[in-house]
């Protein structure tokens, strides 16, 4: 599990880019799948079909259809523009800070390393994101090998710290780990499963909102991080780490399916998984377009709990993750 | 683009747009269908069939192209009659501050009307500093009471900037709404070419509200891909940081590689490049992620839809004088002219 979820976090793939991550993880899980088809946004999806005469569908009915959806994409920056001398101005690919921004090493997709840093400020508080420039150390436009359009992400290697992993773009590669992991160790489900590795959630949940279309699924299950209250004087919010998965309950975009909640709080239960209840105040996941899809999906999420989001430091316990694991397989395998 | 651009069009108002561009599609001899939100959708290059609607691909495997441009344009409607006849009203898309001392036309029989603006003599010397509120301004139609006004104007009634086209020196052009009539424009004049795969050419209503028409003509088109035909801010002039310049006035098409309502397909965006390259097409990255046009939506129908834009610069975009350059008209026809090609050669999203 720790080495999957490394390989995934190391790889590179900022909102749009996510070609390297897609690859990944199509050859962690080719041989474990039914079918392996990428849709026309880039979507990865992975089908699993159903064990027939195992129950889901109704009479007459073939069996029931989950989509289960994690993230491929980071947050990271994106050049506008390159001057003469062969600096970079750059905007923010997703929900990034510029405070978070300012004095990271970022890499581009052709392995070009950048260091981000500011014009002359009277005051930080003025900090944008159009004050601030990334410098690949090149000498002119010419030589800079990065060009308007090229995005990069934070440069972060995987660390343990404790009986915790941190590393940049945990957010949603940890979920993608999980889907991964579920993949690997379920045996044969009564569902028809479609494993979706998204792209583009950070800029609007866009891979969600058109896979879920072409899936048309009976319920649908999104893995992706969450926040937590468990750091000095955080926002208030009764999700910590290492209490296990975090089954949502709402978040701005989602009140989560009753149905979907219950079935997730169950089979924890059941199977002496454990979890807490989270409420997210601010953010949303690829459940939220996903719901709402043609007549509706039911729809809910498992979370993994994860301090500082939208960071390089992202930080998750690492029994968290396999708790997710367990909760969704066991899920996946009693069904709708 | 002068028919185009003198025309009345404000988000939701589209009629005299519409007019125009079906008239075009007549005498191009393109059957058009209007759907119920007022989108025009005509199906031009391969002719067989009449609809604008169906599955994807063709019995040849030919792509549907879908290429839109939206025929609505930033305005204001008037919101309430003032017992002395003056209309206080609302906007879509506009700065405040645009608005002062300007000619609007209001409703449908365009009565004529200005935006007044308490006189200099007048104003405290701390109102100078401030920039003008829209709930401070009116529209004065010369009426001299609330009853007079009812004659010829009513709530509801949409009002748009009263702004001659004209041509200015060698190479700029003047007017209002060019965001978007240039892309209509643009679109029209690429209706008058044959293509042998199906081309659906689709003028949306409301986008300035959010991108509303785009919404429902993309999942009737069903498109196999989308070319979006926009006009774009291009703040190429003093007092904007070369960084800040999205794009410059006569450098060609503008290609948008993330907005904040659409990443442009990548396969899309090369191959735009290439036909460009090929043709000795001059062209630019539009240099800032903000704003989004219809491709936010169209991209996003059913299960997504590679999509790209092609944009014309327009300086003082969203008031009633923008400019645009005659050959970044003229090099936007041609890159889509030559995309449109490559599709015809085989190039697929």
């Amino acid at each position: 599990m720790k080495e999957t979820i490394r390989t995934l976090v190391e790889t590179f793939g900022p909102a749009g880019s996510e070609e390297r991550v897609r690859e990944a993880v199509a050859g962690m899980i080719r041989d474990r799948c039914d079918s392996l088809t990428v849709d026309a946004l880039g979507n990865l999806i992975a089908f699993r079909e159903g064990k027939r005469g195992g129950g889901g569908g109704g009479e007459g009915a073939g069996p029931k259809r989950i989509m289960l959806a994690a993230h491929m994409d980071e947050v990271g920056l994106i050049v506008t523009h390159v001057d003469e001398k062969g600096f970079m101005r750059f905007a923010p690919v997703g929900g990034v800070d510029a405070f978070t921004m300012l004095g990271q090493r970022v890499v581009f997709g052709n392995g070009a390393t950048g260091v981000v840093w500011m014009e002359r400020l009277d005051k930080m508080k003025d900090l944008r994101f159009d004050k601030m420039f990334v410098d690949v150390g090149a000498a002119s436009a010419e030589s800079a090998g990065v060009s308007v359009g090229d995005a990069a992400v934070f440069d972060r290697k995987l660390a343990q710290v404790g009986k915790r992993l941190t590393s940049k773009s945990m957010d949603d590669r940890a979920g993608c780990a999980v889907l991964v992991e579920t993949i690997r160790r379920l045996g044969p489900a009564p569902c028809d499963l479609f494993f979706v590795f998204t792209v583009q959630e950070e800029v609007g949940a866009r891979g969600a909102t058109t896979s879920a279309y072409g899936i048309n699924p009976d319920m649908a299950i999104a893995v992706d991080v969450t926040a937590v209250g468990d750091t000095p004087k955080a926002a208030t919010m009764d999700v910590s780490l290492g209490k296990g998965a975090a089954i949502k309950v709402k978040d701005s975009y989602l009140v989560a399916h009753p149905r979907v909640r219950d079935l997730l709080v169950a089979t924890a239960k059941d199977s002496g998984i454990p979890y807490q209840m989270e409420v997210l105040e601010r953010g949303g996941t690829d459940a939220g377009p996903i719901h709402t899809t043609r007549e509706g999906v039911p729809s809910g999420v498992i979370s993994i709990p994860t301090r500082y989001i939208h960071t390089p430091c992202e930080t998750v316990d690492v029994e968290d993750v396999e708790a997710c694991v367990r909760l969704l397989e066991r899920t996946l395998m009693k069904g709708v | 683009m002068r028919r185009l651009s003198e025309a009345a069009g404000v988000s939701g108002d589209e009629g005299e747009v519409r007019r125009i561009i079906l008239d075009e599609l007549d005498r191009l001899g393109l059957p058009a269908e209007v759907d119920v939100l007022g989108n025009v959708m005509a199906r031009a290059g391969e002719r067989r069939e009449g609809h604008t609607s169906g599955g994807a691909g063709d019995v040849a495997g030919r792509p549907r192209v879908m290429l839109a441009a939206h025929m609505d344009e930033v305005g204001m409607i008037v919101t309430y009659i003032e017992k002395d006849g003056l209309l206080r009203l609302g906007t879509v898309g506009i700065d405040d501050r645009v608005l002062p001392a300007k000619e609007v036309t209001v409703g449908r029989d365009r009565v004529r009307g200005v935006i007044g603006l308490k006189p200099i003599h007048l104003q405290d010397p701390d109102d100078r500093k401030k920039a003008v509120k829209r709930n401070d301004l009116f529209i004065d139609i010369g009426a001299r009471s609330r009853e007079d006004a009812e004659k010829r104007v009513k709530v509801g009634d949409y009002a748009c900037f009263k702004s001659s086209f004209a041509k200015i020196g060698e190479k700029a052009l003047k007017g209002k709404a060019f965001d978007d009539r240039v892309g209509c424009a643009v679109l029209l004049r690429v209706l008058e070419d044959a293509h042998e795969f199906p081309l659906i050419a689709t003028f949306t209503v409301q986008e300035e509200v959010g991108l509303r028409g785009a919404a429902v003509a993309s999942w009737t088109v069903d498109p196999d891909m989308a070319l979006v035909l926009e006009g774009t801010i291009c703040s190429d002039t003093p007092g904007t940081e070369e960084h800040m310049q999205a794009t410059r006035l006569g450098g060609g098409p503008a290609l948008s590689i993330m907005d904040g309502r659409s990443i442009s397909s990548k396969t899309m965006l090369r191959g735009l490049i290439d036909a460009a390259e090929r043709r000795g097409i001059p062209y630019q990255f539009k240099r800032s992620t903000m704003g989004g046009n219809d491709a936010g939506r169209i991209h996003l129908s059913r299960a997504g839809v590679p999509t790209a834009s092609v944009s014309v610069p327009c300086r003082y975009i969203h008031s009633p004088a923008s400019m645009i350059s005659v050959d970044d008209f003229e090099n936007a026809y041609r890159l889509v002219s030559a995309f449109l090609d490559s599709v015809e050669e085989g190039f697929r999203p």
